[in-house]
């Protein structure tokens, strides 16, 4: 027992200082700094709104486009740079993990939680935003850390996944380049829902992706209440069970998987 | 007191190299295929092989190899970095986890951040660290450097930083593995310091070294590793010698030194013959040296020399008939020249090589140089490890 705290302790002070030595890292030597976690994001949405909203007149159906479109951006961005920063995130560590024995999942976790602290600096925008635009605040609000936390656990699950596979096949990272692509036009960030042709179950299908029913419901909850949720595409409230359902399998299936093999990454990286 | 701290039960350590680059999908569809016909499509190496020993609490505990023997791989098991294949390694107490000094350092980072980043490696949480910076930076004389980052300190900065957080780690087993190879002749004594400390106060350390001059002094008992297997375990004494004739053994089956001869000159003076008296040297106080030297064309003077080089390339003692204030000058074509070297035979057991030259008198010119000329194999009654190993004669009187 007392081992077992002792382990937690030397996890959490390693967590600490890993995401410490990447934030310090990330943007050392770059003229703007901590403020390129704003940046980068707000510039890709500028780009999305000019070419959507002003250009193509893309129509949402909802109030707030803006918001809406700025919300499933920094949600998405969340998962690309969870999941995309992960791959190389055991193998990068390559020196560390064969001269030190340490809990592998803490370099993931970092990579995570330092995502995590990007996305609430994120969110503050996105709060200015509904400031700017007149949203008004309703109770689902307090949706909000559930919805993240379901965020948090898909995308970390993934990373654990994606991590443990590269230490065996190089190949992981250009397969998920063009799965990320695939994904990013697959979800419904940029793009109304309705837009999706009704039949053929194509809204229910793009919306049992727990990315999708995540975006969607966050906007649902902090933007407007118009916006279609993967209740309103199944015309049942259970169904929101099964992303939830997906991501937890996931989590489980990813979880093991990692644990099984990060014993041995010191010897096949 | 006799309690066991590491039992280490028949481990067996294997690693799989693949015959080709595997490691992407293509491979492992190719060599999926493939392995419907030929059922192997990698070699294993076998690391170690059945590997079991015990050590006790509070011991110092050597573990000796060459290069390639398997003693890193069997330390990493020990650290848990490296899974056995078979066998069970079983600890009691914590252990550091680290198997090298200043892991994680970045070199991005400055000295302070890398404190508080290799610090936290170790197990130390940043309120330890605060209460402990200070003597960590004191001890590594770096006050002034810490804002500095890592990549413009010098590698004995580096290593002595370092050096000053792995000694806070406090765990009740530590695991060393050739610290003692980096390092000025400063920093090593602290390393001893260090050592000496440990052995006072009771720490279990496991210690994987070449220099067998430590592993004598401080392990009380050590293992030999060669080939992947314990080939012997005993007082450190005996595995150190153990170890020293495996290299003499070795040496002499080779035939050679690892040191290639080398010869070059214009040949106006040349030796015709270089031996050694007797050709194994004991504790019989000199050995000789009879060259033969023939002149091919006129020289003013010709200067001859020796000097004796360990296997570790490192030049011993030498001299030169000038030096000894015996000049031959005038040589003329035809003339041989005989010279008998009697030298003191101070050599510690081993091998050495023998290099011959001869100069003009400003050794602006060579005549010839001819580097491993004779091997020397010296073989002495007495053990020790230190690299000379003058007769020393003693006399006692004892007055009560």
């Amino acid at each position: 027992m007392r081992q077992l705290k002792e382990r937690y302790r030397y996890s959490i002070i390693l967590l600490k200082q890993l995401v410490k030595t990447d934030f310090k890292l990330r943007y050392q030597n770059s003229f703007l700094g901590y403020l390129w976690s704003l940046l980068r994001p707000l510039a890709l949405f500028v780009i999305m709104y000019v070419v959507f909203v002003r250009f193509l007149k893309v129509n949402y159906h909802v109030p707030h486009s803006a918001v809406y479109l700025l919300v499933g951006l920094v949600m998405w961005n969340y998962f690309g740079e969870v999941t995309s920063g992960s791959i190389g995130a055991i193998v990068g560590r390559g020196d560390l993990l064969r001269k030190l024995n340490f809990p592998k999942y803490t370099i993931v976790l970092a990579g995570s939680v330092s995502a995590l602290i990007n996305l609430a600096i994120n969110l503050v925008v996105v709060g200015i935003f509904m400031v700017v635009q007149h949203v008004g605040i309703e109770m689902h609000i307090l949706y909000v850390p559930l919805l993240i936390l379901e965020l948090f656990v898909f995308a970390i699950a993934l990373a654990f996944f994606l991590s443990a596979l590269f230490v065996k096949f190089r190949d992981v990272n250009y397969i998920w380049e063009v799965i990320m692509q695939a994904a990013f036009y697959a979800t419904p960030i940029f793009y109304p829902l309705l837009a999706v042709p009704s039949g053929h179950h194509l809204r229910q299908i793009v919306m049992l992706n727990p990315l999708a029913q995540i975006i969607q419901d966050m906007r649902y909850c902090i933007v407007t209440n118009k916006t279609p949720t993967i209740a309103y595409a199944y015309n049942a409230g259970w169904v929101r069970a099964i992303p939830i359902a997906i991501t937890i399998l996931l989590a489980v299936i990813a979880g093991s998987y990692f644990r099984k093999r990060s014993k041995y990454f010191a010897e096949e990286i | 007191m006799d309690e066991v701290a590491i039992k280490v039960e028949g481990v067996y350590k294997d690693f799989r190299l693949p015959h080709e680059q595997a490691g992407s999908i293509k491979n492992v569809f190719t060599h999926a295929l493939r392995s419907i016909r030929k059922k192997r499509v990698y070699d294993t190496q076998h690391a170690l092989i059945d590997i079991s020993f015990e050590i006790k609490k509070g011991e110092f505990f050597g573990i000796v190899g060459r290069n390639g023997s398997g003693k890193s791989t069997l330390l990493k098991i020990l650290a848990g970095i490296y899974q056995p294949n078979k066998g069970n390694v079983s600890v009691d107490g914590r252990l550091v986890p680290f198997i090298e000094l200043g892991v994680g350092f970045n070199a991005e980072l400055t000295g302070r951040e890398n404190v508080y980043l290799n610090g936290a490696l170790i197990g130390f949480s940043k309120d330890e660290i605060d209460a402990m910076y200070q003597e960590i930076v004191d001890f590594a004389e770096l006050e002034k450097f810490m804002d500095q980052k890592l990549k413009n300190y010098s590698s004995g900065m580096q290593v002595r930083l370092a050096f000053s957080l792995a000694i806070r780690a406090e765990t009740d087993i530590l695991l060393i593995d050739e610290v003692l190879a980096v390092g000025d002749a400063d920093f090593q004594k602290k390393c001893f310091t260090y050592f000496k400390n440990l052995k006072q106060r009771n720490k279990t350390v496991v210690f994987v070294s070449h220099d067998m001059h430590a592993v004598e002094e401080y392990c009380d008992r050590a293992i030999l590793i060669e080939k992947n297997k314990i080939v012997v375990r005993g007082s450190s004494r005996e595995v150190a010698t153990a170890y020293t004739r495996m290299f003499l053994e070795q040496n002499n089956s080779n035939g050679q030194l690892k040191t290639k001869e080398k010869r070059w000159g214009n040949n106006a003076v040349k030796y015709e013959h270089i031996s050694v008296m007797p050709e194994k040297l004991d504790d019989s106080g000199h050995f000789k040296v009879l060259t033969v030297a023939k002149v091919n064309h006129d020289v003013e003077e010709a200067v001859f020399g020796f000097s004796v080089r360990g296997t570790d390339d490192k030049r011993l003692f030498g001299t030169n008939n000038k030096l000894r204030q015996k000049r031959q000058t005038n040589l003329k074509k035809g003339d041989q020249i005989n010279i008998e070297w009697r030298v003191p035979n101070i050599l510690n057991t081993g091998n050495y090589v023998l290099d011959v030259a001869i100069q003009n008198e400003d050794y602006t010119e060579v005549y010839d140089w001819w580097e491993g000329a004779s091997k020397l194999l010296v073989e002495r009654s007495e053990e020790n490890s230190y690299p000379v190993h003058p007769t020393i004669e003693v006399n006692i009187k004892k007055e009560s």
